[in-house]
């Protein structure tokens, strides 16, 4: 068996008496792509920024292709953090740079490369999610959501990562525009052959991007598998969560 | 509720506000000598938080030195010729200059540092940098730092300037002093000292500045009300630790210690 790309072995984490995640185990093999699904609150974002060290676990083991990165900081920690890319929900685009600038900024920063090189290859990533050379002028907050989007997308896969984390990616969007965006990742993800683990609440996206389906339930993975096999889970908490019902054994907790 | 209780949740939540700081600090200053060092970003750095301060900071003063020299005739019956110089060229390079600046520059710079790092803080830009192995305290914190730290002094050393010249037009202009013994008084009475321990002061509130905006900005949470709670903050412990530094200083470079 090949050592997976990721692997969260027993992950707690809690916020002064709020547990968020309850003993999260999963792993994803190399060139896969996992998608979590769960409603909100459910711990979707603290799973991604465990691993991705924004967040350190109380308690647990994350490894990186077998390597333990639970306690990495510093050098060590932007090391393991080369392999990865992200696409944050709200693109989280750098508003005091231009479009290229932030495609560049991991070539430039983090690679050291010059320039007018680091531009040459942003625009190769701005035409591979389809935005002309003319975008990468323009300032992040002169482009519509979608775009935004893509702008993420391209600074995500512009340092050549190993894997690929995409939050929410779909989210804010309007139906054909989300589903341009999932055409966008399944097309560079194969094209790359890239590990991807994303999370969203929406099953149309979970659907067109996933091998594999994982749902998460108050901090613990509840149901896993192959993408095919999820309508017939035999889980009423994921057969209530794909087909969106009100009633079911998840209780909304709203005030009545 | 029990008072002591409330005095005992006060100073707890001061002491652990002291000590959070200081981890900040303690994260913040080795991040300014480690490599890499963005030149660019101290440049950039040096021009927001010096270079566009000046006006706000010679109009301050203009009309500290101004008024104080207005005051000081008032209070004085004779000699108030000597003696309007030499307290205005004191008061500005010792006191009024660093301090005014200092407060001013307080108003402007930690609450601009604070809002815009807060709303990087907010919609994820900080996190995207650590996804680009890019580190955020040498990235956003270290650039704030060093560049008020330099620039604090320069912008303290124009003010003392401009300060003593606003006391020598109000001198020359409406109290009817003579021009060329007006400054010759101020620049028999005034020291080295005098003005280099308020260039001192200056660093040390530019560092004051800087990090209270980072510090603030950098945690600041949830949404816009986040980012307007960490800007207020910044600019009220901003003030505070300039004028409780400037009490220890002055009491260093001049108390009975020092003599």
């Amino acid at each position: 068996m090949t050592t997976p790309k990721i692997e969260m072995k027993d992950v707690h984490k809690r916020f002064g008496s709020k547990v968020v995640l309850d003993g999260i185990n999963l792993s994803v093999q190399p060139g896969e792509s996992l998608v979590i699904i769960g409603g909100s609150g459910t711990g979707k974002s603290v799973t991604i920024k465990s691993i991705l060290g924004l967040i350190t676990p109380d308690k647990g083991s994350i490894k990186v292709d077998g390597q333990e990165v639970t306690r990495l900081t510093g050098r060590a920690r932007e090391t393991v953090n080369r392999k990865f890319g992200m696409l944050f929900q709200a693109a989280a685009l750098f508003d005091s740079l231009k479009v290229w600038e932030n495609v560049a900024f991991a070539l430039i920063q983090g690679r050291g490369l010059g320039r007018a090189e680091a531009k040459k290859i942003a625009l190769q990533k701005l035409a591979k999610v389809g935005l002309g050379p003319e975008v990468g002028e323009l300032s992040p907050s002169e482009l519509s959501g979608g775009m935004q989007k893509r702008v993420g997308l391209a600074r995500a896969i512009a340092a050549e990562p190993e894997i690929i984390f995409f939050d929410e990616p779909t989210t804010g969007l309007d139906p054909i525009m989300a589903d341009v965006i999932n055409d966008l990742i399944v097309a560079t993800v194969k094209d790359m052959g890239v590990t991807t683990l994303s999370i969203t609440h929406d099953m149309a996206s979970a659907r067109k991007i996933a091998d594999q389906i994982a749902m998460l339930y108050k901090g613990k993975i509840i149901w896993a598998g192959r993408k095919e096999d999820i309508d017939n889970s035999g889980n009423p908490y994921v057969d209530q969560f794909i087909h969106g019902r009100a009633e079911g054994p998840i209780k909304m907790e709203v005030a009545r | 509720m029990n008072p002591f209780a409330l005095v005992g949740r006060f100073v707890i939540a001061f002491l652990s506000e002291i000590g959070r700081i200081s981890l900040f600090a303690s994260k913040a200053v080795p991040a300014v000598v480690m490599p890499p060092i963005y030149f660019r970003l101290i440049g950039q750095q040096m021009m927001r938080i010096g270079y566009f301060s000046l006006p706000v900071v010679g109009l301050t003063a203009f009309f500290t030195g101004g008024a104080l020299a207005l005051q000081i005739f008032v209070g004085s019956d004779i000699g108030a010729e000597t003696l309007v110089p030499q307290i205005v060229v004191l008061g500005i390079t010792r006191e009024l200059g660093p301090v005014m600046a200092g407060l001013m520059v307080a108003g402007r710079v930690s609450a601009a540092i604070a809002a815009e790092l807060g709303t990087m803080r907010v919609t994820e830009q900080i996190d995207a940098l650590v996804t680009l192995s890019t580190n955020p305290f040498k990235y956003l914190v270290a650039p704030r730092l060093v560049a008020a730290v330099l620039t604090m002094p320069i912008l303290v050393a124009i003010a003392d300037i401009i300060g003593v010249m606003g006391g020598w037009v109000v001198g020359v202009y409406s109290l009817d002093f003579n021009s060329a013994v007006y400054l010759k008084n101020s620049v028999d009475f005034l020291k080295f000292g005098d003005v280099t321990s308020g260039l001192y002061k200056a660093a040390v509130f530019g560092f004051i500045i800087a990090l209270m905006g980072c510090y603030h900005g950098y945690n600041s949470k949830g949404g816009a009300q986040g980012v307007g709670a960490a800007t207020t903050n910044a600019v009220v412990s901003a003030a505070i630790l300039i004028l409780a530094a400037n009490y220890v200083m002055t009491s260093l470079f001049f108390g009975e210690g020092s003599r």
